[in-house]
């Protein structure tokens, strides 16, 4: 699985760096990023997908792994 | 309050100023999402209430249509000549300036710059409760909430905490005030901007380390803000940072006040605070913003009319259930929670970190100092109306 901040949707609420810090991160003005090239480990898959849901503008994109 | 005949018909007469709104707007928005999901008013020159979380959405994202230039609902529209900048960058501003005028604000407001506040505001927080002594009933937001989110925000801007009062008067002015003559509302804003110019001349002769000094050496386009554009985004940060976060604690210790089992829990389990705390600002999500329309239109079937108001109730978009499970529920672990109390779009509340530190800081000192509390008597709890809600009197029993 691999997640990815889409950087002209976010605003910087920040829930995904609250809700999943070893997956996304701040930036110096507050909006999220992926940590790294996206990509989950397996026992955090299921907090990557909570990030995702709880995303105000819906700017995170999570590609499952095939 | 009651400079307005009361409502007797929201669809068509709603007045988010009235005492019935303030005292619980809940089922007023819930019967409007039901039965006119978008209800119009002739007061205050025109206003729109959007309750469903979709149309909520659509226009906070809507920025061509709705502008920003002002974002109080009052009887006064402030000049055209003021936009795209507005009163009070940025939150008055639309595009394309309002970018730079947030770029501005956002590294000072981030997660990074906010920590660093933390220990000084625990420490004030805990100044608060030894001052309530060993009585066993006090007031959570007089004599607790309300103090908390001025100290941090003159500490940060760089003004006198002495001057609580003061600037609570201003605040208090800016958005209650709102159904004032147009020549005391004025008095008001001038009040204010005039006591902010001195502290302003004051920091233009003597810099020093806060956020006035940054604002006055900071640059946009490669020129040096223009002093008058400070004053007003001072005025803002003043405005924005204090009501807000103070309508937050206070709602969310009245929650917890009322319901044992929330706050036995969080009691036993503080790491849930995080979590617990995006429920207490999904349920009780103290701000409403506004726009003004822009252009006559037809939007979605209703026909609104160039400078008419659109109310954003934050709040009741929380509340949609084609958003919330159960979103009259307040689940303190609920993990899907994808709640607009800050705002959707490119205005998201700058202060948002600052405003949530807050919030978790005063929880955990409070749950820390009072274990165990209940609301002393549940019909004397007052909130305030307008766009900011939250508890002004809330008597609390401690240490029951």
């Amino acid at each position: 699985m691999r997640v990815a901040v889409d950087v002209e949707r976010c605003e910087g609420h920040g829930r995904c760096y609250m809700t999943a810090p070893e997956l996304f991160e701040a930036d110096d003005i507050g909006n999220g990023r992926e940590r790294g090239d996206g990509t989950v480990p397996p026992d955090l898959e299921r907090k990557a997908r909570v990030a995702v849901a709880n995303c105000p503008e819906r700017a995170i994109t999570c590609e499952e792994a095939n | 309050m009651a400079e307005h005949p009361p409502v007797t018909d929201w669809r068509t007469d709603f007045d988010h100023t009235d005492d019935v709104w303030a005292a619980d707007p809940y089922p007023i928005w819930d019967e409007l999402r039901e039965q006119c999901p978008v209800a119009h008013s002739e007061r205050y020159g025109g206003v729109w209430l959007p309750t469903r979380y979709d149309d909520i959405a659509a226009i906070a994202y809507d920025t061509e249509r709705f502008t920003s230039r002002s974002i109080i609902v009052s009887e006064f529209r402030p000049p055209r000549m003021l936009a795209p900048e507005g009163i009070a960058p940025p939150i008055s501003s639309d595009p394309p300036v309002h970018k730079e005028a947030r770029r501005l604000l956002l590294p000072i407001f981030s997660p990074q710059a906010i920590d660093k506040l933390e220990p000084s505001t625990r420490a004030y927080c805990q100044e608060l409760i030894k001052a309530m002594g060993d009585r066993d009933v006090v007031d959570a937001a007089a004599e607790y909430a309300q103090h908390i989110p001025v100290r941090v925000i003159a500490n940060m801007l760089g003004l006198p905490e002495e001057d609580a009062d003061v600037f609570r008067g201003f605040v208090n002015h800016v958005l209650e005030g709102v159904s004032l003559p147009l020549e005391k509302r004025a008095e008001g804003m001038i009040n204010l901007f005039g006591y902010l110019q001195g502290h302003m001349e004051d920091h233009m002769a003597n810099p020093r380390d806060d956020l006035i000094t940054f604002l006055l050496e900071s640059e946009m386009d490669g020129k040096k803000l223009d002093p008058f554009q400070v004053v007003r985004t001072i005025a803002l940060l003043l405005i924005a940072g204090i009501d807000t976060t103070w309508s937050a604690i206070g709602a969310s210790i009245w929650h917890l006040a009322g319901n044992a089992a929330d706050r036995q829990r969080l009691v036993a389990e503080p790491d849930l605070l995080p979590v617990a705390m995006e429920e207490l600002l999904r349920a009780y999500a103290p701000v409403t913003m506004a726009r003004l329309v822009r252009e006559d239109m037809d939007w979605n079937g209703c026909p609104m009319k160039a400078e008419e108001w659109v109310l954003l109730p934050f709040p009741s978009a929380n509340r949609d259930p084609a958003a919330f499970e159960d979103p009259d529920k307040v689940i303190i672990d609920r993990e899907v929670n994808r709640h607009a109390a800050f705002g959707l779009g490119i205005h998201r509340c700058a202060g948002s970190h600052l405003a949530r530190m807050e919030l978790r800081v005063a929880l955990e000192v409070w749950l820390e100092a009072f274990p165990a509390f209940e609301l002393a008597d549940p019909d004397a709890v007052r909130w305030s109306g307008g766009q900011v809600r939250g508890p002004r009197v809330l008597p609390v029993k401690i240490n029951v």
